[in-house]
């Protein structure tokens, strides 16, 4: 697939842009703080309803401005959609689909899917566990969008759960009550059915991931490897075995909840989840995260975007590659090898401040972004 | 900031649900250049409503009298109750005319974030009305979203030592969504399709 038109308005520094695009490479260049990552930023928005660098949805609407409008053209074998966002801070977002208001802006997850690229993929593996949970859980939107339904199911739960909780400890210290646990267990066995929904897709990812990962891994750099993926779940937290299916799964939240009870009352949050899991990459069998060097770091966190891109790439269509900005990241043969590997793609944008970053075989059709305006050169 | 007695309308409207401070600062000037009748006439509509209006002291259902129209009807089946959240809920199911039982409605669901529990609904009258043996069968048609289900949940393990048959509206209705919304064909036929609830 490819996008084919953008438009933005009020979009962080865009007051109004306009842009067609074509399959094939596309290079943005131009000067630090000009707009090019929020171009390909808006392109990211509009296939997963959030952008890669922050997680509310304020700093995304132009300084003074109301709303920010996000307009795509996806074009897919010989189908054409249009998406249209509209993202107001603080109210629910509104979205279109071919000129039609839908009811649910996650309504249109998966009309356009992308891997993007970013400085911040180094937190993929030197941040904490949050950062690999969204990896993994928004390649599973962009593979099947009902999974974003799971998610929020999840989450929903997750809110009322800790409402009680909180409630319920405080009430506990304060007035040395008894809490009333009837309703808890209902939110505990809602919390085990989609915690187990979202945990066996998750585990069922990771196994696909592996092999993928290793590959890659082993393509961009020989040093430091072989990676491996370990799904480390609060609800075993010794590096037990964990089951595929999900009633067993569930059952293993139900004990690890009546386990983390007292605890749970104690400090009023829910402490066991697939909220609280992480996966750890390692590294010749030492965690990445503390071990791997600053390259080792780099390479891992590329082929973890290579293996999503693949996984895509191999459900059906080539997702769209975003390269915001990474060639400055990587030393001349790494940025030959990931060259190697996107160049393939049906659609790869790419950013740069220095022209002299991108290498060869991605330039493609060049357009300049600088005060406020893209121009294909 | 208007002054006085606007600003009061616009703040008193901005209190419904749904009305956002732009929709009543509209209504408000509206207000200000309608006929002094049709105003004269909402005034009488809205304090009325207060006046006449009641609950109904069986069902928890908008009644005019002691009891509602519902739980006054001799002819309607009193082996069956069937729980709902709202009282539009009621009006929404009747409109189906496959429910031919009585109706108890709660004022809501569980929610701890809203910091609704269970005592703060009508879950203690409804445990009166079961507990004198005339009921066989409670169907739990409360919303198709997570409070819904947390609340169908939480009151059929409450019922459960009752032995009574408690059922749950067939899936089908949109998920994540309000059952008034929900249209006749597919209440209708969510209704037909109640399957019991295993615990
Ligand atoms: N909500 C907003 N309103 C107005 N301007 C904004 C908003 N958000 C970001 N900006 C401006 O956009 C500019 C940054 O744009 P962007 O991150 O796209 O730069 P870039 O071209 O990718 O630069 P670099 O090469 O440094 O990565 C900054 O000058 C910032 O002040
Ligand atoms: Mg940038
Ligand atoms: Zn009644």
């Amino acid at each position: 697939m490819y996008v084919s038109h953008l438009q933005l308005a009020d979009y962080r520094s865009y007051e109004s842009a306009y842009l067609e695009l074509e399959p094939g490479i596309s290079t943005f260049v131009g000067p630090n703080g000009q707009g090019k990552t929020n171009l390909v930023e808006a392109i990211g928005y509009v296939a997963t309803l959030g952008s890669h660098r922050v997680a509310t949805d304020a700093p995304l609407v132009r300084r003074g401005a109301e709303r920010a409008i996000v307009r795509a053209a996806v074009v897919r074998g010989d189908q054409r959609a249009l998406v249209e966002l509209e993202i107001t801070p603080g109210r629910a977002n509104r979205a279109r689909l071919n000129r039609s208001p839908v009811p649910r802006p996650r309504e249109v997850l998966g009309v356009l899917r992308t891997v993007l690229f970013a400085p911040e993929d180094l937190a993929l593996v030197k941040g904490d566990p949050g950062e690999r949970r969204r990896f993994l859980d928004e390649l599973l939107v962009a593979r099947a969008p009902r999974f974003a339904g799971v998610r929020s199911d999840y989450e929903r739960v997750l809110k009322q759960r800790n409402a009680l909780l909180k409630s319920a400890s405080a009430r506990y210290f304060r007035q040395r009550a008894e809490p009333d646990l009837s309703t808890l267990d209902v939110w505990d066995e809602h919390l085990a059915a989609a915690g187990a929904e979202l945990l066996a897709a998750r585990l069922a990812l990771v196994a696909e991931l592996q092999p993928l990962v290793a590959k890659a891994y082993g393509e961009l750099t020989s040093s430091g490897g072989p990676p491996a993926l370990h799904y480390r779940s609060s609800a075993a937290p010794d590096e037990g075995h964990l089951p595929a299916d999900r009633a067993a799964l569930a059952e293993l939240l139900r004990g690890a909840l009546s386990e983390a009870r007292p605890q749970e009352l104690q400090r009023g949050v829910s402490l066991t989840g697939p909220h609280r899991d992480d996966l750890q990459l390692r590294l010749a069998d030492l965690p990445a995260k503390g071990y791997a060097s600053q390259g080792e770091a780099w390479s891992y966190a590329l082929a973890l975007r290579l293996s999503g891109f693949e996984l895509l790439r191999a459900d059906g269509d080539d997702p769209v590659l975003i390269l915001d900005d990474v060639f400055a990241e990587l030393d001349a043969e790494r940025r030959r090898r990931l060259a190697e590997h996107v160049r393939t793609a049906e659609q790869v944008l790419v950013s740069a401040a220095v022209p002299g970053d991108v290498p060869e075989e991605l330039v493609g059709t060049r357009f300049r972004v600088g005060e406020g305006r893209v121009e294909r050169e | 900031m208007y002054e006085g007695a606007v600003q009061n309308l616009i703040d008193e409207l901005g209190r419904l649900p749904g009305v956002g401070p732009k929709s009543a600062q509209r209504i408000a000037f509206h207000l200000l250049a309608a006929e002094t009748a049709d105003v004269k006439r909402l005034v009488h509509a809205l304090v009325e409503v207060k006046e006449r209006v009641r609950f109904c002291s069986v069902c928890g259902n908008v009644a005019e009298e002691e009891q509602c129209r519902i739980c006054r009807d001799p002819r309607r089946d009193a082996a069956v109750i069937c729980v709902v959240e709202e009282s539009k809920d009621v009006v929404a199911i009747e409109r189906t005319r496959e429910f031919r039982g009585r109706y108890h409605v709660l004022g809501g669901a569980i929610s701890p974030i809203e910091g609704v529990g269970p005592d703060d609904l009508r879950i203690r009258e409804l445990m009166a009305r079961l507990s004198d043996g005339q009921i066989t069968e409670l169907i739990l048609a409360t919303d198709p979203n997570l409070e819904g289900e947390a609340t169908a949940t939480y009151l059929a393990r409450l019922v459960k030592p009752m032995g009574l048959k408690v059922t749950r509206l067939a899936s089908g209705l949109p998920v994540g969504g309000d059952l008034e919304y929900a249209d006749e064909v597919t209440l209708g036929r969510a209704f037909e399709g109640r399957r019991s609830l295993e615990l």
